[in-house]
C-alpha cells in the first residue's frame, strides 16, 4: 500500500513537472534555444493566481487561472520581443546567457514587488479526495486534477500541432527555418506564438505546482524549473510525449527514490538516472537522431 | 545602435533593481541607516551601540524582524527613561538573510561599519556559526537571542539567551514520554541545517533515555524542501502516532499540509522554530490546529511583565503579537542594560574592552536576570555560554498559541 501511495504521489509530481517540461520542449523545438527564464514565470503565474484568487480580487479559481495564463502569455510574448529576438542571429551560448540574466531579473522583480516572505498559495483545486481501501490510499484532489491537466494539454498540443495552421508551421520552422521563410511562413510571429502557449503553460503548471505545494516565494520556480528541463531532456528534447514521459518518469523517480533509498540523495539519483540515459542513448527516450553535419 | 542603447537601459534597470532587492529591510528601515559618525568604528557620539544581525527577508524573516522590532523597543524604552547611567542605546541592525556563509560575515561586517560595541546576534544558529570566530578575534561581546545550536557558544565571548538545541531535544523527548503524548515516534528534520539536525540527535538520545520508540526517521534538504509526500507517506506506514518536527515554519506548514492530503493526523510536536507558523501570510490555521510546540515563552502567559511586553509590542507594530525571538530579543536588550549599568561601561569605551568586562560579569555568581522567557525562573549563565532555563510547551488553539 505504501508502495501504490508513492507511486501515485510519484506521478502526481511527475504530471507537474510534464507540463513545465512541455514549454521548455516546445520552445526548444521550434526556437532552438534553452529558455532558462521558464521555470520562474511558472512563479510569476503562481503569483497573479494567488493575486487575483486570494489576495487582491477574490475570483473563482478556474477565472484566476484563466487570468494568469493572460498575463503569463503577455509577459511570454514581451520576453521574447525584448530578450531574445534581437539576438536571432547570434550564437546559442549568447542566448542562453540572455536566458539566466532574464530569469534573475524576474526573481528579483518579483522580490522587490511582492517582498521576501512567502505566503501560502490556496489551492485553485477544491475537488474531493478519493480514498480506497478504507483509506489507505488517499489520492488528493491535486493530484487527481495535475493528471488529468497534463494528459488533456498533450493530447490537446498534438492535435494542435498537426491539425491546425499554425501547428504545422511550428513543425516547419522547427525543421527548416530558411525554408519554411521561403514557403511563406512568418517565422517571427510563429516563434512568438511558440512563446505564448509556453508561457500559458507555465501558468497552468504554477498554478498546480503551488496548489501541491502551497508556499508561493520569489525563487519558487527555481528547482521545478531544473528539474522540468531534465526532465525534458530525458524524454527527448523537442518530443512532446517525450516531455511527458520524461516528467512522469522523474517525478516517480524522485518519490521512490526518497522513500525507499535516501531521503537526500533523491535529487542525486534523479540526475545520476539521467546520465544513465543519455550514456545510452543521447538524445533521450523519444529524441530523434539527429545526423551531426559537417 | 538603438538596440545597444535599449539593452544598456535594461541592464541599469536591472542592477538598480537587484540593488534595491538587497537593501530592503521590511520593518526595520530606521535601524540600518548608518549615521555617519559613527562610520569610523570608534564611537563618537555620546550613545552605546548594539548591533543585531538576523534574517531581515526570506524564509526565516519573521524571527530577524522580531528580533530587531523587540529589541529597538526595549532601547526605546530604555533611553526615553533616561538611558543606562545617563548614556543612551542606539540599536543598528543587518540583514544576513539566515544565510551560513558571505552574507552572515557581511552582514556582522556592516554592523562593526556602524560602530557596534556590543553583538546581539545572530538570529539563526546557522548564520551565529558563521561568524563566531570573527567575533572572537575581534573580541567582540556576543549575546545571541535565538541562535541555539551547541557550537555557537564554543568561544569565551559567546553567550546565548535561549536554550541549546540539546536541551530542546532531550527536553522535548521528555515532555512528551511524560506527558504520555505517544508510543510511537516519528522525525522529519533539515540535514541541511545545524539547528534541524542538532535537535535531532539530541532527541534521539532523549528519546532513548525515556523508551520512546522512533519508528521513522525522515530527512530533507533546503533544496528538495517542498514535496513532503513520501516523508509522510514513510510516517503513517510506520504507523507514528507523533510526529516531531524540530524544523522552520515555512517547511512545516508544507508537512501539515501534506499530511492532510494523505489523511494522515498523528499528533505534532516541534520546537522553538514552529513559532511563526501562525503568521505566514494566508497561511490555513486550521492546519496547525493541534501542533505543540516547546518554547521559553508564550504570548498569552498572564504575568505583568508578559502583558506589559505584548501591550507595548502590539501597540508599536501594527498589532502584532510578539513571538518567543521577540521576547528572547527583548530580555537581551535588558540583560545587556544591566550588565552596562553594574560594570560602569561608557560609550568612549572600544568593544573589546567592553568584552573583556562583559564576558566575566555574565558568568559571576550574583548576576542573574528575570525577564519575559524562563517561565518565571531568573536566567544565569554558566562559563559555557549557556543559560540555565526552563522550556514550556504551548499548543495552538484556535489559531493562536495557548499554554500548556
Amino acid at each position: 500500500m505504501g508502495f501504490l501511495s508513492n507511486l501515485i504521489n510519484g506521478i502526481s509530481l511527475g504530471s507537474i513537472y510534464a507540463v513545465i517540461a512541455l514549454g521548455y520542449t516546445m520552445v526548444y523545438g521550434i526556437a532552438k534555444m534553452l529558455n532558462f527564464a521558464h521555470g520562474d514565470v511558472i512563479m510569476i503565474g503562481g503569483y497573479f493566481v494567488y493575486l487575483s484568487s486570494s489576495k487582491l480580487l477574490h475570483l473563482p479559481p478556474v477565472l484566476s487561472v484563466l487570468i494568469a495564463m493572460v498575463a503569463c502569455t503577455i509577459l511570454g510574448i514581451t520576453i521574447e520581443k525584448i530578450a531574445y529576438k534581437p539576438l536571432r542571429k547570434a550564437t546559442s551560448l549568447a542566448v542562453l546567457i540572455t536566458a539566466i540574466g532574464v530569469s534573475y531579473f524576474l526573481q528579483n522583480i518579483a522580490l522587490v514587488i511582492f517582498g521576501a516572505n512567502p505566503v501560502t498559495f490556496t489551492s485553485v483545486v477544491s475537488i474531493p479526495a478519493i480514498k480506497l481501501f478504507d483509506g489507505q490510499i488517499v489520492i488528493s484532489g491535486e493530484t487527481s486534477v495535475a493528471i488529468v491537466v497534463s494528459i488533456l494539454v498533450v493530447i490537446g498540443l498534438s492535435l494542435f500541432i498537426k491539425k491546425t495552421k499554425t501547428g504545422k508551421a511550428m513543425l516547419a520552422v522547427s525543421e527548416d527555418k530558411g525554408a519554411a521563410q521561403l514557403m511563406g511562413i512568418n517565422v517571427n510571429k510563429t516563434i512568438s506564438i511558440t512563446f505564448a502557449i509556453g508561457s500559458a503553460l507555465a501558468a497552468i503548471a504554477g498554478a498546480l505546482y503551488c496548489s501541491a505545494y502551497p508556499i508561493l516565494q520569489n525563487t519558487t520556480g527555481a528547482m521545478p524549473g531544473i528539474k522540468a528541463f531534465t526532465a525534458a531532456v530525458f524524454g527527448g528534447i523537442g518530443s512532446i510525449p517525450g516531455a511527458m514521459i520524461g516528467g512522469i518518469l522523474i517525478g516517480v523517480i524522485e518519490i521512490l527514490g526518497r522513500a525507499y533509498i535516501s531521503t537526500q540523495l533523491a535529487d542525486a539519483i534523479v540526475f545520476a538516472v539521467l546520465i544513465l540515459i543519455l550514456m545510452f542513448k543521447p538524445t533521450g527516450i523519444l529524441g530523434k537522431k539527429m545526423v551531426e553535419k559537417v | 545602435m538603438k538596440l545597444k542603447k535599449i539593452l544598456a537601459v535594461m541592464l541599469a534597470l536591472v542592477m538598480v533593481l537587484s540593488f534595491a532587492a538587497c537593501t530592503k529591510t521590511p520593518g526595520n528601515e530606521n535601524g540600518s541607516d548608518v549615521d555617519p559618525s559613527n562610520v569610523d568604528g570608534n564611537n563618537s557620539a555620546s550613545e552605546i551601540v548594539i548591533g543585531v544581525s538576523g534574517p531581515l527577508t526570506g524564509g526565516a524573516a519573521q524571527y530577524g524582524n522580531a528580533v530587531v522590532n523587540a529589541a529597538q523597543l526595549a532601547v526605546d524604552e530604555i533611553n526615553a527613561a533616561g538611558g543606562v547611567n545617563g548614556t543612551n542605546l542606539k540599536l543598528v541592525s543587518a540583514d544576513d538573510e539566515a544565510d551560513s556563509g558571505e552574507k552572515a560575515v557581511s552582514a556582522y561586517n556592516s554592523l562593526k561599519d556602524q560602530g557596534m560595541q556590543i553583538f546581539l546576534g545572530t538570529v539563526t544558529s546557522g548564520s551565529c556559526l558563521a561568524v563566531i570566530d570573527k567575533t572572537a578575534d575581534d573580541n567582540m561581546f556576543q549575546l545571541t537571542p535565538s541562535a541555539s545550536a551547541d557550537a555557537v557558544i564554543a568561544n569565551d565571548n559567546c553567550f546565548q539567551i535561549c536554550f541549546t538545541d540539546s536541551n530542546q531535544g532531550a527536553r522535548s523527548a521528555q515532555y512528551i514520554a511524560e506527558n504520555n503524548l505517544a508510543t510511537k515516534v516519528a522525525v522529519i528534520y533539515d540535514s541541511s541545517d545545524a539547528y534541524s539536525t542538532g535537535i535531532y540527535n539530541n532527541f534521539k538520545k532523549g528519546a532513548a533515555d525515556k523508551n520512546l520508540e522512533i519508528v521513522a526517521e525522515q530527512s530533507f534538504t533546503k533544496d528538495s524542501n517542498k514535496d513532503f509526500s513520501a516523508q509522510i507517506q514513510a510516517c503513517k506506514t510506520a504507523g507514528a502516532d507523533l510526529v516531531f518536527l524540530p524544523i522552520y515554519y515555512t517547511e512545516a506548514s508544507l508537512i501539515l499540509k501534506a499530511a492532510a492530503n494523505a489523511d494522515y493526523a498523528p499528533k505534532f510536536f516541534g520546537c522553538d522554530g514552529l513559532d511563526g507558523i501562525l503568521s505566514v501570510e494566508n497561511f490555513d490555521v486550521k492546519l496547525a490546529e493541534g501542533v505543540m510546540l516547546l518554547t521559553p515563552f508564550a504570548a498569552d502567559a498572564e504575568d505583568d511583565a508578559t502583558k506589559k511586553f505584548v501591550a507595548a509590542y502590539k501597540a508599536k507594530y501594527n498589532n502584532e503579537i510578539p513571538n518567543q525571538f521577540a521576547a528572547d530579543a527583548y530580555d537581551g536588550i535588558y540583560i545587556l542594560a544591566e550588565l552596562i549599568k553594574a560594570n560602569n561601561i561608557t560609550a568612549d569605551m572600544s568593544a573589546s574592552d567592553i568584552c573583556d568586562i562583559l564576558k566575566v560579569e555574565i558568568c559571576k555568581e550574583g548576576f542573574s536576570y528575570k525577564g519575559l522567557t524562563g517561565a518565571g525562573s531568573a536566567l544565569t549563565w554558566d562559563n559555557t555560554g549557556a543559560v540555565s532555563k526552563d522550556p514550556m510547551a504551548v499548543v495552538i488553539k484556535d489559531g493562536a498559541y495557548a499554554a500548556l
